[in-house]
């Protein structure tokens, strides 16, 4: 090994430390700005360090160095501007996209490829195959929270036995290549994969994308770790593997505070989307309606009070009105904090991102842990667009909350449901909180109910 | 197997184990932005795409590079601005 590529391999490897420490350091809130900053500096100098690799080597035709500068430039301010413009609540569809086009670039490398070794090509298929289906798979689900597609579950007649039949083809083709080395071989593969994360991806519900999401983001690293083998590229390879980690975990975090098995989530058809249209009136009891301005009296002459954001709030983006109630409340001396579940939102730690845009103290914010000892002190409980995560069948067995992580908001003196209507949640099951003797229902939209219980506020306490 | 074969795999099993011991630890408060910082991390494939430049010829070869390096810069670079502004809101008012 010459001393050039001795240095350069010392490089790769110091960029590798940088992005380890850097997703260390997105340990805590006070860090992660910086961790984050550590990493792009990281991934910087590994691209400075490629491209004085390609001079070095000398072997890049002008063609190629044009191609190459003419795409990077362009993707690279399409990236910024998409990332300075986009709206914090459309953050989820972005980073789908993103995902996208990453898991595009790795099946591309192997498309482009002609290293021809049994090591190539077995990770080269592999990486086509993943990459492919990621890329079409995160365009779906991006297109699904923008709402382009619709997020109900779209079940497409023999979907099923349709992928079955890609994957088949996709594995045969995979095989042949081995052997025969040929590259419309692996074109064969890369058309089945795409075909198939629509097809995968269509059946799933809108509520269930962060899980999807999360799983594309994994899938996307393993393809960008095979394009490493591929080309026989170290930083590739671990940074491939620290993000297939991350999205793995991340998307057995989701699940399981959900309580759905991955397994079930892949399989689609299930959820609701973001519209809950279900008419009123399905919960076997009677449940005690409220107006806003008597929700506003009760909520004003509180000593502490708990907002509970759920996934109706994201989908309303009502985190700006959401901040300035709890603003209005706390100037007019009520202690108000928010109680976050871990899947509140549209993907993990979501909620929290949308109500620090707001501007909400990071201090009044709590978890699960923080908040359901927090319950049973709170005078009135404020749900905003939340449902099974707040529904107490979850602590029996034998329902399909069972054993969900619940927010014990049934704990507290009085609760006060923001919601559309009674339609079910996610789980498809009455909520036993609404027809507590304890809870008022609120009908209206999180965005336009927020909105009349601040100007109840207003109006009648002062 | 190779020795390079084997020597990669040491690497990316590694790369696995650490990203999941590091990875672990992250509170749900963070998990989007944390989610968002792999996806840029992932746009490292950047470097695969330059390494690509070397090998590829002729028109279609440019076409797909000139691709591969869109996406890849795309990626990268949208990846990490808009981590930062998500934390960039993560601040205690007080």
């Amino acid at each position: 090994m010459s001393a050039f590529d001795t240095i350069v391999h010392l490089v790769y490897l110091a960029c590798a430390v940088s992005f380890v420490i850097g997703l260390h350091l997105m340990n805590a809130p006070a860090t992660a700005r910086r961790g984050n900053r550590i990493s792009a500096a990281g991934m910087a100098v590994a691209i400075l360090t490629t491209a004085v690799v390609l001079g070095h080597g000398g072997v890049v035709t002008t063609g190629a160095v044009v191609a190459l500068v003419i795409g990077a430039v362009a993707g690279g301010t399409a990236g910024l501007v998409a990332a300075r413009r986009v709206k914090m609540t459309a953050m989820p569809q972005l980073v789908s996209l993103f995902n996208a086009v990453g898991g595009g670039a790795a099946a591309l490398i192997a498309l482009g490829d002609h290293t021809a070794t049994t090591q190539a090509a077995v990770t080269g298929a592999l990486d086509v195959a993943i990459g492919a289906l990621t890329f079409t798979g995160s365009l779906v689900a991006s297109g699904k929270l923008a709402g382009r597609i619709p997020g109900r579950p779209l079940v497409v007649p023999f979907g099923r036995l349709i992928s079955a039949g890609l994957a088949a083809i996709a594995v045969l083709f995979s095989v042949w290549f081995v052997g025969d080395g040929s590259n419309w071989l692996l074109a064969v593969v890369a058309i089945a994969a795409l075909a198939a994360g629509v097809l995968l991806t269509l059946p799933i519900g809108g509520a269930d994308m962060p899980v999807v999401i999360s799983l594309l983001n994994a899938c996307t690293g393993t393809a960008v770790a095979m394009a490493g083998f591929v080309l026989e590229s170290t930083p590739l390879i671990i940074a491939g593997g620290l993000v297939g980690a991350a999205g793995a975990i991340l998307t057995k975090l989701m699940a399981d505070a959900m309580n759905r098995p991955i397994s079930a989530i892949i399989a689609g058809g299930y959820g609701t989307g973001d519209a809950v249209t279900v008419s009123a009136g399905s919960a076997s009891a009677p449940v005690r309606e409220i107006t806003a301005d008597d929700a506003a009296i009760q909520l004003a002459y509180a000593g502490k009070v708990v907002i509970v954001p759920g996934y109706g709030l994201a989908a309303a983006q009502a985190q700006h009105e959401a901040v300035a109630l709890a603003e209005a409340l706390t100037a007019h001396g009520v202690e108000v904090t928010y109680a976050i579940h871990p899947v509140a939102g549209r993907m993990p730690g979501h909620m929290n991102v949308l109500l620090a845009e707001a501007n909400a103290p990071y201090d009044q914010l709590r978890d699960l842990e923080e908040s359901n000892p927090e319950f049973a002190r709170t005078d009135v409980v404020l749900v905003v667009g939340a449902n099974d995560v707040t529904n107490p069948a979850a602590r029996r067995p034998g329902n399909p909350v069972s054993g969900m992580p619940i927010l014990d908001v049934d704990k507290a003196r009085s609760v006060i449901v923001l919601k559309r209507s009674l339609g079910h949640g996610y789980a498809g099951i009455d909520n036993e909180l609404y027809t507590d003797p304890r809870t008022a229902m609120l009908f209206a939209d999180a965005k336009a109910g927020l909105a009349a219980l601040l100007s109840g506020l207003h109006a009648y306490a002062g | 197997m190779s020795p390079m074969l084997l020597a990669d795999l040491t690497v990316f099993t590694l790369a696995l184990l650490v990203g999941f011991e590091v990875i672990s630890k992250v509170p749900a408060t963070l998990h989007t932005p944390l989610m968002s910082g792999a996806n840029a991390i992932h746009g490292v494939v950047i470097v695969g795409v330059m390494l690509l430049a070397a090998t590829v010829t002729g028109i279609g070869g440019y076409v797909l590079l000139a691709v591969a390096a869109f996406c890849a810069a795309m990626n990268v670079t949208g990846g990490y601005v808009v981590t930062d502004r998500m934390l960039a809101m993560f601040r205690s008012r007080s």
